[in-house]
């Protein structure tokens, strides 16, 4: 019997959690060790994921399924193809480089502040890796409760209000997606008469179109909240000005891919006419958070807000893509995905450093920073202008493919988004000025420390992989390509669906068989 | 008239004669023992559950049968009802050892009531006659009347035993009138012969639904179920806390074993249309439940408020009225029962001396008091927030894929939003306890031995069922293949 490397993977932080559980928490510097190596050891390993991934098959690779709620049909069903791989080397990745952001950043209940990180990691690896829907559904909610506490007790001055905040958020989409979860079961039973939590046994279900549109506007909510697509957005601002820096590195470096992900895994395949009949309107909603987001971040005085906003209108883009269901498009979003992974989370340290010299992230109480503190200033410009998307960084390789594959759908759709990649040049260099130029007007700034050892550290591995996604995407755009070409042809087959039939009608019963017993 | 001797059937009541032995010995513990040696009653009505759980769940138990001229069905749905019992009762021995000493209170009277209200619940369990039924709701309900008002020095204790008195006693008579009115329209007592009368027979259809309307609002009423809650919150508020989180789980088991059994298998072809009944109780029941939760501030009238709501949640499996649903119902208040009593048991030693403190204030602060008994009370909101991987999210699915098999669409709805109003409250214990930070200096908080043991029960409860289901859902499965 081979190794379980996805369970591996998924369960080394649990590991490493309990571990933990058992350490004295006056030793805070054993935990941190304790924690960095768990995410050390879970990265290497995960990397063998990537070495011995088949990238010429669309297939779920390194799949373990055995059964767990017979009585449901439920399985444990681990696997991943070319998107859920990424995304879990893109988990593994961020973890690392948190655990080591917060040697300094967290001095309050060490013990169960890593703990908690731990367990959300294992909860996020989970989501991407499951492929049974009570499996995947456990592993989701479970990413709630540490995140919750993340924010509520390492928080700052309003972190109740938006943790709880984020919470009752996200819950509700939840829910929405667990009932829409169930109809489909049900579904598939009277399809086949086998009771079954198989995700991929209900892509091709050939559910009617009323039925599709119902059940696609559940997922669609629950993942619209978690990416999040404007208007369901309000939550993000809050919880990451709120949470302490690595609660909102996770959170954006991968949390909010979660949404997206969904689109992927599930919108897309599960309900392809509802899809394809729902894009012009989810395009529009993208749109608009793409633009609204820029606008709303150029006029923030917190630079964490400001990049909290510009998560929105990245992510706007990510969405675009998928929802132009081209080759192009598709694979750019993946690719985005990944890049405001890296480059928000990068942003997110980068402030979190300022803070932690400053405590402050009012945007007037610098300027000249870059007097004071000039390695600093190289990194932070190399981030800037990887969030915006210069050439020779990751942000335009994922950018230009997201916007090509909109324009071979839609040309007002890309003339609509390309404003945003303009206004995303616009505050961020702005925020950058007012920040790292000029003359040191305050006194308090004239003092600040340049980059310690350990914030280069982390900071290294994020440089780098800008530069390498920028100038060779190759090996990571090779990976998906199977998956995602498959993807489009299911795509294409919605669309012909949805050009024969009539459109789904927008009024419909909600109970589109309505039997009862 | 020729009298026919029913069979006795010792086998089959071993456990409820058991449990009756051991309360008759503590009865004798408060006259033979001194003062200082009281401290073995809780422990000794533990062995009595322990040997009766032991004798219970023996899988040696004589095949599915009905004993004393059927009034007394052996069977597995009894068998897995009477292990949750047994589970609730355990569990709030362990709570109430030190609770006892500490309001002195430790009499054997105390833990005999709590083993005779097990008894009348097993009986309840176990009624297959309207009979049954009644004597088993009975003991139950006066051992627990008196439990309501057990720490007589606290005003609101009395209060609450009152009105539990009197509600109750007016329940009971609209239950009895119901069965009165059930017997004589079929000419029988036992369900099974109701249930024949009803469906062959030529029963007067207006006594009938009349009757079976009563026995709907007592068992209502025993079960919590909006309107007929107005007890609930002040004599749950004011009982003694162990005995608040014994009501809380094993009772209202028993009283939805009794619904099962009574409105699933006999008075369930009638004319009217019980599953819309039982639809709009169980929306009611959750929505009032989680609502008025939503607006206390103090934790054990929020915990009693949350079981209201828990017991709407149960009533969505009810009115499922499948296979599934039933058996969800009784996974249902399992898990209940694991996460409930143990969350009570640490709202008792939060509150201290003379429950002075069940605000939900006084929780202010505790992950840095005591961050072990911190977690553990967040594990148990989590569960019965319904969030997975604990328990109370397993019997949630379970209970919404019932009602989603049977076409409920706007049930499972209803109960859907309802589990996510119900988190707003849950997550205020772990507000308090992890985001506040307390100003006061209280001496800290020592969890007892019989606690300790309650939380590792109730932990290895919580995620045994929430990560690895399976064995006891095919259990509560199989419960049923008697029916």
């Amino acid at each position: 019997m081979t190794m379980p490397i996805l369970s591996t993977v998924t369960f080394i932080p649990l590991v490493g959690a309990l571990a933990i559980l058992f350490i004295n928490g006056k030793n805070e510097q054993l935990i941190r060790i304790v924690t960095l190596a768990t995410a050390l050891v879970d990265f290497i390993v995960s990397l063998g994921l990537y070495t011995g991934f088949n990238d010429a098959t669309a297939d779920m690779q390194f799949v373990e399924r055995i059964p767990w709620i017979p009585r449901f049909g439920a399985e444990y069903y681990l696997g991943v193809d070319g998107i859920s791989l990424l995304m879990v080397l893109l988990t593994t990745f961020t973890c690392v480089v948190t655990y080591l952001s917060t040697w300094k950043a967290v001095e309050k209940n060490v013990k169960e502040f890593n703990i908690a990180m731990l367990l959300l990691q294992t909860a996020m690896i989970g989501v991407f890796c499951a492929l049974d829907f009570v499996l995947f559904y456990v592993f989701w909610e479970m990413m709630l409760i540490p995140m919750y506490l993340l924010i509520g007790v390492w928080g700052g001055k309003r972190r109740i209000y938006a943790t709880v905040k984020f919470f009752i958020y996200t819950m509700a989409g939840s829910v929405l997606m667990l009932l829409a979860i169930l109809a489909l079961y049900f579904q598939y039973h009277a399809k086949t008469g086998v009771y079954s939590f198989d995700i991929l046994k209900y892509y091709g279900m050939g559910l009617s179109p009323v039925l599709q549109f119902w059940l696609f506007l559940c997922f669609f909510i629950a993942f619209a909240i978690k990416v999040p697509l404007w208007p369901f957005h309000t939550w993000l601002p809050d919880a990451h000005v709120e949470a302490p820096t690595a609660g909102s590195v996770i959170l954006a470096g991968i949390l909010l891919k979660m949404g997206t992900y969904g689109f992927l895994r599930f919108s897309l395949p599960l309900f392809p006419d509802a899809a394809v009949s729902a894009a012009w309107w989810i395009s529009w909603v993208a749109i608009i958070g793409i633009i609204y987001g820029a606008l709303v971040a150029m006029v923030q005085e917190d630079i964490k807000k400001l990049v909290a906003y510009s998560s929105v209108s990245h992510l706007g883009f990510v969405v675009l893509g998928t929802f132009a269901f081209t080759l192009h498009g598709i694979e750019g979003g993946v690719l985005q995905m990944i890049n405001h992974g890296i480059s928000t989370g990068a942003l997110f340290l980068i402030v979190g450093m300022l803070y932690e010299r400053r405590h402050t992230r009012e945007i007037t109480e610098y300027g000249g920073i870059a007097r004071v503190m000039p390695k600093f200033a190289v990194v932070f410009m190399i981030v800037t202008l990887s969030s915006i998307g210069l050439p020779l960084t990751n942000g335009f390789v994922g950018e230009f493919m997201v916007l090509l594959g909109v324009f071979e759908a839609n040309r007002v759709y890309a003339a609509f988004a390309a404003t945003g990649v303009i206004f995303g040049a616009v505050y961020m260099l702005w925020m950058f000025q007012r920040v790292m130029f000029g003359e040191v007007t305050n006194e308090k700034n004239k003092t600040l420390l340049d980059m310690s050892v350990r914030e280069f550290a982390y900071m290294t591995p994020l440089l780098v992989a800008i530069f390498v996604l920028g100038v060779y995407p190759n090996p990571v755009i090779k990976k998906m390509e199977a998956t995602v070409k498959n993807l489009v042809v299911t795509m294409e087959k919605g669309k012909a669906a949805a050009k024969n039939e009539s459109p789904a009608p927008l009024v419909a019963k909600i109970d589109p068989d309505g039997k009862r017993d | 008239m020729q009298i026919v001797f029913p069979v006795i059937d010792l086998a089959s009541v071993a456990p409820e004669i058991i449990l009756t032995v051991f309360a008759s010995l503590l009865l004798f513990s408060g006259v033979f023992l001194k003062e200082n040696g009281r401290a073995v009653n809780p422990w000794l009505a533990l062995v009595g559950v322990l040997a009766a759980g032991a004798y219970a769940s023996c899988p040696a138990v004589p095949p599915p049968h009905t004993s004393f001229s059927g009034m007394y069905a052996a069977d597995r749905f009894t068998q897995f009802f009477k292990l949750i019992f047994l589970l609730g009762t355990g569990l709030t021995i362990l709570i109430s050892a030190r609770y006892t000493d500490d309001e002195r209170i430790n009499h054997g009277e105390y833990y005999a009531l709590i083993l005779f209200s097990t008894v009348g619940m097993m009986f309840m369990a176990a009624g297959s006659d309207m009979i049954t039924i009644f004597m088993g709701l009975e003991l139950l309900s006066i051992s627990l009347y008196v439990l309501a008002g057990y720490t007589r020095m606290r005003a609101e204790s009395n209060e609450a035993a009152l009105k539990y008195f009197l509600l109750g006693g007016f329940a009971a008579g609209f239950l009895l009138y119901g069965m009165a009115l059930i017997y004589g329209s079929t000419g029988h007592t036992g369900l099974a012969g109701i249930a024949k009368a009803v469906s062959h027979g030529n029963p007067n259809t207006t006594f009938l639904t009349i009757g079976a309307l009563m026995l709907m609002v007592g068992l209502g009423f025993k079960v919590a179920a909006v309107p007929f809650h107005q007890w609930t919150p002040d004599v749950y508020q004011g009982s003694p806390i162990p005995v608040t989180a014994f009501m809380s789980a094993g009772p209202k088991a028993a009283v939805l074993a009794v619904m099962i059994r009574v409105f699933e298998q006999s008075v369930s072809f009638m004319n009217v249309d019980w599953l819309m009944w039982l639809s709009v109780l169980a929306v009611m029941t959750m929505t009032v439940g989680n609502i008025a939760a939503l607006a206390q501030t103090d934790a054990k009238r929020m915990l009693a408020f949350s079981s209201i709501s828990h017991a709407g949640y149960a009533l969505v499996g009810l009115a499922a009225a499948n296979r599934s649903g039933i058996s969800a119902v009784m996974v249902y208040m399992l898990v209940y029962t694991f996460t409930n009593i143990a969350a009570f048991g640490i709202l008792a030693l939060v509150a201290r001396r003379n429950e002075q403190r069940t605000r939900m204030q006084d929780f202010t602060g505790l992950a840095y008091t005591n961050p072990g008994l911190a977690a553990v009370m967040t594990v148990l909101v989590f569960s019965l927030a319904g969030i997975p991987p604990m328990g109370g999210f397993m019997a949630k699915f379970y209970v919404f894929m019932s009602a989603m098999e049977s076409g409920q669409h706007l049930l499972v709805f209803a109960a859907v939003v309802n589990s996510a109003i119900g988190i707003f409250y849950y997550l205020r214990f772990t507000v308090y306890m992890y985001m506040r930070e307390s100003d006061e200096q209280l001496p800290p908080l020592r969890a007892s031995m019989g606690l300790l043991l309650a939380i590792v029960i109730s932990l290895y409860g919580v995620f045994r069922l929430g990560i690895i289901p399976g064995d006891y859902l095919e259990m509560a499965g199989k419960a049923l293949l008697s029916f």
